[in-house]
């Protein structure tokens, strides 16, 4: 992440604003908070309501505390007082003051509301609150990239944010909320899903490492096999995920039918066996591709050196070759476990279940609320999962090189 | 499809493309005609071919979603990585960057899902999605690939008085273009396959039959859908690959 190109000539010392993204974003969220509904009201769950604005849905000292940080957020936008170092510091505070009010006034306006009204009505979010939200986080991002800071710090910030955010959740602050009652009528069934959907993805990744880590290895050894298994793979990629999930149906569930003790182990057109088969088939590309490229990246006069101590060739690889290799193989990992959680929403088209179930099921009745109980903890997971992989990739990078 | 046929020699990968794409046009026009193979492979399937619909509508139906959404995010996609990485955008570099990559982390078909509650059902939210979603790697490897250019080869085309434009359109663009196509290929595959499940949302595209063969447990719905689509998304990858190397220079490969 270049933090370098910020401008540093004399013309951009004189300008009034030294942060022209967090002015940005400051007024893409104020015309938001402006123009969209922070709310809508509803007689129940799948009837569309009347929206509500961010005005006439924020209480009085809400609404002075959030101009007060949207206040603050403008100073520390401009050259003068702050200093650079504080003002990024003020920025990381104050995003986050302005997500945790945003989110708390959400739930404090359903139950103001809901306290007199049809126990069927229900408040959700609007699109002010998305975008309010969402630049509340790039501003955050923003701040952190320019003071480049490290990834402790970045660790913290998020345990921090996600604690407080969770807290608000246990307190029982969103209750009334219509993703929140959606989610208490179905909370068995959702721990399940989210279950199955860890699962799923696990037993794919277990497969695809024992399958790919052994062709990587071979592809860097026999430089002949490369063209073709890399070409043979990309197909796999290539394939769209539903068609590739569907094609698979028919030949297992002959499988199943053909072989009643397979059928009984498992192997059947729908569920889980074709899921995990392709989700291994498009895990192995960038399992090899990485195992692979880092070997390929190992310096050739380590393995010489390494060779000539008397190492045997497992020694050279065990010891010198796959440790080197693993920042490189790390990060292959971490893009076929973002992409499988993204893959195992549309198994629940072929009945293997998962989050994806509640996404297609909502769509099908039109309950938005159940479809958002779908793809919001997926997004999670997979940016969570994102997250962690990265640092086990900086934390496997050999002291020196961080 | 032999093994042999794969491998990389340009020459055998452009028979591959032929052969695949006249495979295509034939699968979309004349489906039709495979009704009795189906109706042997499936005797218990009463209507064994999809006929709600031509497959040729559906095709031009998925390649349109896919033409629009991906020419509305490579335009807007190049000039985002245009503005950020002139002097004027280059402060917003590292956040637009960062969106980039953690957006692709987003799965596609959770993107789809979240736009339905906002722009509904059918066409529009499909290609909201699909614009929303091709744009990040678009953007990505627009930054990428005029990073790539040598500061060498921009000082000299400085010193030998181009401006600003010139340098853009003669040094930058042809010099990063290969890793720009590279990205409108990522994005255009990725957009072929949510294109599909955009049928889950009400859009007509090849993912239709899938979908009412997974809904009607009707095999060969489904197989008659996803080996067009599968198809399609392999001649496009190779059409892409022969695209890129058309614009490769120096020794990452001929150019053919």
């Amino acid at each position: 992440m270049s933090v370098s190109h910020v401008p540093t000539s004399d013309a951009a010392n004189v300008r009034l604003v030294a942060n022209r993204v967090l002015v940005t974003l400051l007024c893409a969220g104020l015309l938001a908070a402006w123009l969209l509904p922070f709310a809508t009201m509803s007689p129940n769950r799948l009837a569309s309501g009347q929206t509500v604005g961010l005005s006439a849905a924020l209480s009085a000292w809400q609404m002075s505390a959030l101009l007060v940080l949207c206040a603050v957020l403008a100073i520390a936008a401009l050259r003068r007082p702050l200093p650079r170092g504080l003002a990024h510091g003020v920025v990381l505070l104050a995003s986050l003051g302005l997500l945790l009010i945003t989110l708390y006034s959400l739930g404090d306006y359903a139950q103001r509301t809901l306290a007199e009204k049809s126990p069927s009505a229900r408040v959700s979010q609007g699109a002010a609150f998305w975008v309010m939200v969402f630049c509340c986080a790039l501003a955050a991002i923003d701040a952190f990239q320019r003071a480049a800071s490290g990834w402790l710090l970045r660790l913290g910030y998020m345990l921090i944010a996600g604690g407080s955010v969770a807290m608000l959740f246990a307190s029982g602050h969103f209750d009334d909320l219509s993703i929140i009652r959606e989610y208490a009528n179905i909370r068995d069934n959702f721990s399940d899903q989210f279950i199955t959907h860890l699962v799923l993805v696990g037993s794919a990744l277990g497969p695809a490492l024992l399958i790919g880590i052994p062709l990587g290895l071979l592809a860097h050894r026999h430089v002949r096999l490369q063209g073709t298994l890399f070409s043979v793979l990309n197909f796999f990629q290539t394939i769209p995920s539903i068609a590739l999930f569907a094609l698979l149906v028919a030949p297992l569930s002959a499988l199943g039918n053909a072989f009643p003790l397979l059928g009984e182990w498992g192997v059947k057109g729908i569920g889980a066996a074709p899921a995990i088969i392709a989700l291994v088939m498009y895990a192995l590309l960038p399992v090899v591709r990485n195992t692979y490229a880092g070997l390929k990246g190992v310096p050739p006069a380590t393995v010489e050196a390494a060779r000539g101590m008397g190492m045997t060739a497992r020694q050279v690889l065990w010891r010198v070759e796959i440790p080197l290799a693993l920042p490189v193989m790390l990060s292959g990992l971490r893009i076929v476990t973002v992409q499988a959680i993204g893959l195992t929403v549309v198994a629940a088209l072929i009945g293997a279940g998962g989050l994806g179930a509640f996404i297609f099921q909502g769509l099908g009745q039109y309950a938005i609320d159940l479809v958002l109980l779908g793809a919001i903890p997926t997004i999670v997971l997979a940016v969570i999962a994102d997250f962690t992989l990265q640092m086990l990739v900086v934390l496997s990078k050999p002291a020196g090189t961080r | 499809m032999s093994v042999s046929a794969l491998s990389r020699a340009p020459s055998s990968r452009r028979v591959l493309l032929i052969a695949l794409s006249a495979l295509l046009i034939a699968l979309v026009l004349g489906m039709e005609q495979l009704a009795p193979l189906f109706r042997a492979l499936f005797p218990d399937q009463d209507p064994a071919m999809y006929q709600r619909e031509s497959f040729l509508n559906l095709t031009l139906a998925h390649l349109a979603l896919v033409l629009v959404s991906s020419l509305i995010s490579v335009s807007v996609g190049v000039a985002a990585g245009l503005f950020v990485t002139r002097p004027a955008g280059r402060e917003f570099e590292p956040l637009v960057s960062t969106l980039a990559a953690i957006g692709q982390t987003f799965p596609p078909a959770a993107v789809l899902a979240i736009v339905v509650p906002i722009a509904g059902f059918g066409f529009v939210p499909t290609l909201v999605a699909l614009v929303l979603y091709g744009l990040l790697p678009v953007v990505q490897n627009t930054v990428a690939g005029l990073g790539t250019v040598p500061s060498q080869t921009l000082e000299a085309a400085r010193g030998n008085g181009m401006s600003a434009w010139q340098i853009l359109w003669r040094i930058e663009l042809p010099l990063a273009m290969r890793v720009i196509i590279a990205g409108v290929r990522v994005s255009v595959i990725i957009n072929i396959g949510t294109a599909t499940i955009g049928s889950t949302v009400g859009a007509k595209t090849l993912g239709t039959p899938i979908i009412a063969g997974l809904v009607g447990n009707n095999l060969p719905y489904v197989i008659q859908g996803a080996v067009l689509v599968g198809l399609l998304a392999i001649v496009t990858d190779l059409a892409f690959e022969r695209l890129e190397q058309r614009f490769s220079f120096g020794a990452s490969g001929a150019a053919s």
